[in-house]
């Protein structure tokens, strides 16, 4: 009986064996791409530190493939609000060699240094890059915001 | 021993069972469930066009849309090329109206879905889209002063039912148009504003009484469908709903490795958008350089969103007023086509380049350059078993 309870053993042995290197292989699967929580930030400061940006869906839900507004809200480092800022619009899916599908533009100031930014829209699942420059009285500045579908 | 071997087969079952691989993953099941039909919005109301959903002038479009009275030479309708019992196309590599063109007569299921239309987006609404068969010289062939005409003494009563009194057109030429040949340019030019203006708004409402039953075409439930709604039920699929191992190798490597999801994307396997993916052009043809040289041509369109023959307001035209117009993407870039019934209507791409899915397939695999612009694709190096799976995959939604 006790070279029944070795087959047992081993059994369990190899099956433990098994099940680890199925958690193994599962847990270090490749994701689709992934970034850190700072790379998606909604808000950030701009490349020079001029202003504080954010930048989120008007309706608070992104639809992918529909025509979108969102908002962009300028602040300087002290949280002023920055009026007046020309913005254009740029960016694409740096993984698929193409540019935005729409070409997005600041359509309306909102007050408290928010801008309307129209016309965006996503149309396929991946990353997604937003190129902001911006122009105000404190200067010129750049932010880019990534965006995953 | 006996005892023993059962016993490890058992244990082998056990260890087989609890760790096996799940057929799909959550993510997985996640976009399956995205592309499933079911997952189709409900057509919104097109402002730009009042009577799109008014039953009548849905009605007389599907007359219009069927009748070879609507051509220059009396013998060829929207229906010669979209064809009912053919998935609204007609199965050759370029469409045959009076001449024979140099795209890919595309199918209609879902087409009011759609932002842009033609291959190349050189209209911006379904209603307008449809005008511009009825003067390509290639196509219908005919010219806007003949189809008020036309109109007037064949549907005179069911147009005026719908859109209200016709003008007068005793004093409108027989045969003109603004892009017609010399002798109807001639003829156009002559008339008043007032001429010109009473006969686009003629023609502007054929487009949208043919747009009215267009909308009307939807993509039919497949069983890739049906399999769909059983996985996101967490029912096994039954019969002939369940997907054989090639088929589900198939769907992983769409929606996974291939990457055929990123574009062909959502219930109708389309982002709507042009894309540069390396098709080579066809010989013989005139030069084809897709999405960058429609921009001008939808602008110019007097149809267009922006156009005085717009119902609603201009908050409907979001497409337009925000078009990509320059850029080397636009470059040999065509719009995604929908996958829904591809299966059973060779010939594919923009000009019918490809005979079968299978060479779709070799084609996407090997990403070759584009003669022109760069192609958005990268090379897979698909095996024959995973190019046989995806051809079996998309013939799922064509059953």
């Amino acid at each position: 009986m006790a070279s029944l309870w070795r087959y047992v053993l081993a059994g369990l042995g190899l099956a433990a064996l098994l099940a680890g290197i199925l958690a193994a292989v599962y847990l270090t699967a490749p994701q689709s791409p992934r970034l850190a929580s700072s790379e998606i930030a909604r808000s950030k400061k701009t490349a020079n530190g001029l202003f504080v940006a954010s930048f989120e869906p008007e309706r608070g839900v992104i639809r992918q493939g529909e025509l979108q507004s969102w908002l962009l809200i300028l602040k300087t480092g002290a949280g002023t609000p920055v009026e007046g800022a020309a913005i254009t619009i740029s960016g694409g899916m740096p993984q698929h060699r193409h540019g935005l599908p729409t070409s997005p533009q600041a359509t309306d100031y909102l007050g408290d240094g928010c801008y309307r930014i129209d016309g965006v829209k996503f149309t396929m699942s991946g990353l997604w890059q937003l190129h902001f420059a911006i122009s105000a009285a404190a200067g010129s500045d750049t932010v880019v915001f990534n965006v995953l579908l | 021993m006996s005892r023993f071997s059962r016993l490890l087969a058992l244990l082998a079952m056990a260890v087989l069972a609890g760790c096996g691989k799940p057929e799909f993953s959550d993510a997985e099941k996640k976009t399956i469930a995205s592309l499933a039909l079911s997952a189709l919005s409900p057509l919104k109301t097109d402002t730009t066009n009042r009577f799109a959903d008014v039953p009548a002038a849905a009605a007389l479009g599907s007359t219009l849309f069927f009748d070879v009275g609507m051509s220059g030479d009396g013998k060829v309708s929207c229906s010669t090329c979209h064809k009912i019992d053919r998935q609204f196309q007609d199965d050759l590599p370029q469409a045959v109206g009076v001449g024979r063109t140099n795209r890919r007569t595309m199918p209609l299921a879902g087409v009011a879905h759609d932002p842009w239309f033609f291959w190349d987006g050189r209209r911006d609404s379904l209603w307008a889209q449809a005008l511009a068969p009825l003067e390509n010289p290639l196509e219908q062939a005919g010219n806007r002063a003949a189809y008020a005409h036309y109109i007037q003494a064949r549907f005179g009563e069911r147009y005026e039912r719908i859109f209200g009194p016709l003008p007068d057109l005793s004093t409108v030429p027989a045969n003109a148009s603004p892009l017609g040949s010399n002798a109807e340019k001639a003829a156009w030019n002559a008339m008043t504003d007032a001429q010109a203006e009473d006969v686009n708004r003629v023609f502007a409402n054929i487009g949208k009484a043919i747009a009215a039953f267009e909308r009307s075409i939807a993509p039919p439930q497949t069983r890739f469908d049906r399999f769909a709604a059983a996985l996101a039920t967490g029912i096994q699929p039954q019969g002939d709903d369940a997907f054989s191992p090639e088929e589900i190798l198939g769907l992983k490597l769409f929606i996974g490795k291939a990457n055929c999801v990123t574009c062909h994307t959502g219930p109708r396997f389309t982002d709507g958008s042009f894309h540069n993916t390396g098709v080579p052009p066809v010989a013989n043809l005139p030069p084809d350089r897709g999405r960058i040289d429609a921009v001008a041509q939808v602008e110019a369109d007097p149809f267009n969103c922006f156009g005085a023959f717009r119902d609603g307001d201009a908050s409907a035209c979001g497409e337009l007023r925000f078009m990509v117009k320059t850029g080397p993407e636009l470059i040999r870039a065509y719009k995604t086509p929908s996958l829904r019934g591809a299966a059973t209507r060779p010939p594919y791409m923009h000009a019918g380049q490809f005979s079968s899915l299978d060479e779709v397939v070799a084609h996407y695999s090997k990403a070759p350059a584009s003669v022109e612009g760069v192609s958005e694709v990268h090379p897979l190096q698909l095996s024959d078993r995973e190019r046989a799976a995806l051809v079996a995959f998309l013939k799922t939604l064509a059953e």
